[in-house]
């Protein structure tokens, strides 16, 4: 199992201890990773509003990188998966798209063929890994800890693009992991909305008041915890979490784990190697609930 | 198969009217759409429940509803797609618009935000003595957009509404689009500057709740998005939203990859120092946890920029 391995921006920037933590977990899974050094940004559908062309240019080349290397392309960002995934999926679907990029490529001596796959280490996870190889890394099984998994609408929406129709358990892969890590699933109506994020730059409040909404809810229904596979969504769940509560004139204080911290705890691996004591929002709470403290 | 139907109830002229769910059960068929069971509810358990519906075929737009959690149709969505035998179906009113009775929302806002956005050509310059041509080439792309039916679902479960009422919302956006597209229109510049206000075309969140409800194909917000492309496109005035796609670009062409921090100044910009410095509190906690990223000179670009660099150039250059 091996891929190419594009960390995303964010992970290297507001959120290392995603990229730390995945550098804990990884190699125990029997996958073998080679960083995508010269891919850039997908755009995160934020260069798309500006030149949507644009941003398939940008995706159709780290496609071809990975289409020379012949490898799988792993993601650890729901918005870096839904954005390749939505131009993979445009590249292949739309007359003449594919050649009309691919003749911007071929200045620089590249060409892509469609043929690269792009998987977020949660499908990862349950189609590449297997439950039966996950059950086995699993050396402190997650007993007693409520997790209440919250998606990012990238890798939901539009389901077309990312493969649903061949692949339906995804749309439940969150829940899956959790349950497999010995953790109970706490569902709650908001795991698969916006956490606010793209609200934040034009409507502050509003983004804020959905991070409260979804925070509280998660909690009232009662987690110990939230996960998430999307770092974009940990900057405004965890990030802002104190400063919604503020706005909100509540108490919240739930801890926001990536899926590798989570996944890292349950293998038993140390706290410190995870990063946990990175996120803005204690994790005390979670450490205390498993004994790890 | 035996379907229980979880359905919210509204009678505003009970006394203090609260909304409730009642559950009926009822056998249903293969061939069952949501709105044949709930039909034969009304006509054979229980008359009161009230719901509206014309066509029965995916064509008026009447039968907008929530259906486990997430807007639909009812005539296009069979009961054996949403659940198996002995599962329950949750049957809700639509969102983000109040509620008249049961399952019946008033419109009358979805109206008034179709209407605010002049929802008819505005050609300039002299009448042409037939009718206003267009090459078929030129309108394809619309064909996508005319489809709707204004059924309500995307307004529905669209979150941005959800915390700004004041949001002008997909429907109206992607019917707006449909004008600003359209060759004959010759009011685009001023349409699009209207958008650029508070309430408009910026406003979106982005979450793809639109795309995935619309039962039929519009994509509400590849539109929005669109049109945002047209709005920097025409000059219109800078906002928070257009500078940080503005920036975002840019630090992606110079270096690659995103310099966070970077984003942060150039989208709030000089003008807003107090909301930048709001964050303070949240920088200050990030420091001794070393997540601050470098930003400025010290963010070095990846390597092979000058690759990335000549794509944005050749993107720019006509196809």
């Amino acid at each position: 199992m091996k891929y190419a391995f594009f960390p995303g921006c964010v992970s290297k920037g507001g959120c290392p201890e995603l990229y730390q933590s995945v550098k804990q977990v990884y190699p125990r899974l029997g996958i073998e990773l080679e960083e995508m050094t010269t891919a850039s940004c997908t755009g995160a559908g934020v260069l798309q509003e500006k030149d949507l062309r644009l941003g398939d240019i940008l995706n159709a080349h780290t496609l071809a990188l990975a289409e020379e290397q012949g490898l799988p392309i792993m993601t650890i960002c729901s918005t870096c998966q839904g954005v390749m995934s939505q131009a993979n999926h445009r590249l292949a679907t739309e007359p003449g798209y594919l050649d009309d990029i691919n003749r911007v490529l071929a200045e620089e001596g590249l060409s892509y063929r469609g043929t690269t796959t792009v998987k977020h280490f949660v499908w990862i996870l349950l189609e590449d890994v297997g439950e039966e190889k996950l059950r086995q890394a699993v050396k402190r099984p997650l007993t007693g800890l409520r997790a209440a998994p919250f998606y990012g609408c990238y890798i939901q929406r539009p389901s077309a693009a990312l493969g649903f129709d061949e692949q339906p358990a995804r749309a439940q892969s969150l829940e899956t992991v959790i349950t497999l890590l010995g953790a109970e699933v706490v569902d709650f109506p908001g795991k698969t909305r916006c956490c606010g994020m793209p609200l934040l730059t034009i409507n502050e409040p509003g983004s804020l008041q959905m991070v409260a909404h979804h925070t509280s809810d998660a909690k009232e229904h009662g987690a110990d915890v939230m996960v998430t596979p999307c770092p974009l969504c940990h900057l405004n769940l965890d990030g802002l979490q104190t400063k919604a509560a503020k706005q909100d004139r509540r108490e919240i204080d739930l801890p926001i784990l990536h899926l590798p911290q989570l996944l890292g705890l349950a293998m038993g691996l140390e706290p410190r190697a995870l990063g946990l004591k990175r996120n803005l929002v204690p994790t005390t709470s979670v450490l205390e609930k498993l004994g790890v403290a | 198969m035996l379907t229980t139907f979880r359905i919210r109830r509204f009678n505003p002229e009970m006394e203090s009217p609260q909304p409730y769910f009642q559950d009926y059960q009822l056998v249903t068929e293969r061939s069952d759409t949501v709105l044949d069971a709930l039909i034969r509810i009304r006509e054979t358990v229980d008359e009161s429940l009230t719901l509206r519906c014309s066509c029965r075929g995916a064509i008026c737009g009447s039968c907008g509803m929530r259906i486990n959690g997430h807007a639909a149709l009812a005539c296009k969505t069979k009961v054996a797609s949403m659940v198996s035998s002995d599962e329950t179906i949750h049957v809700e009113p639509m969102n983000n618009m109040p509620v008249i009775k049961d399952l019946v929302t008033d419109m009358a806002g979805f109206w008034e935000k179709i209407r605010q956005v002049q929802p008819w050509l505005q050609p300039t310059g002299p009448a042409p003595e037939g009718e206003y041509l267009a090459a078929p080439e030129a309108m394809n792309h619309l064909t996508g957009v005319m489809h709707c039916i204004m059924c309500g679902a995307c307004v529905s479960d669209c979150a941005a509404l959800e915390v700004n009422p004041d949001f002008v919302g997909p429907a109206a956006l992607a019917k707006a689009y449909r004008f600003v597209a359209d060759p004959r229109d010759g009011n685009s510049s001023s349409r699009l500057r209207e958008l650029n206000d508070p309430g408009g075309m910026w406003d979106c969140t982005r979450c793809m709740e639109c795309i995935e409800v619309c039962p039929k194909g519009v994509g509400a917000m590849d539109r929005i998005m669109t049109l945002r492309a047209k709005g920097i496109e025409h000059g219109v005035p800078s906002t928070c939203g257009s500078r940080h796609t503005e920036a975002f670009a840019d630090i992606i062409e110079q270096k690659g990859r995103l310099d966070e921090p970077m984003l942060a100044v150039r989208t709030f910009g000089l003008t807003n120092l107090r909301q930048l410095f709001s964050f303070l509190p949240m920088i200050l906690r990030a420091l001794p946890r070393r997540k601050l990223p470098i930003s400025g000179p010290l963010f070095r670009p990846i390597p092979g920029i000058d690759r990335i660099r000549r794509l944005f150039r050749r993107a720019k250059e006509p196809r």
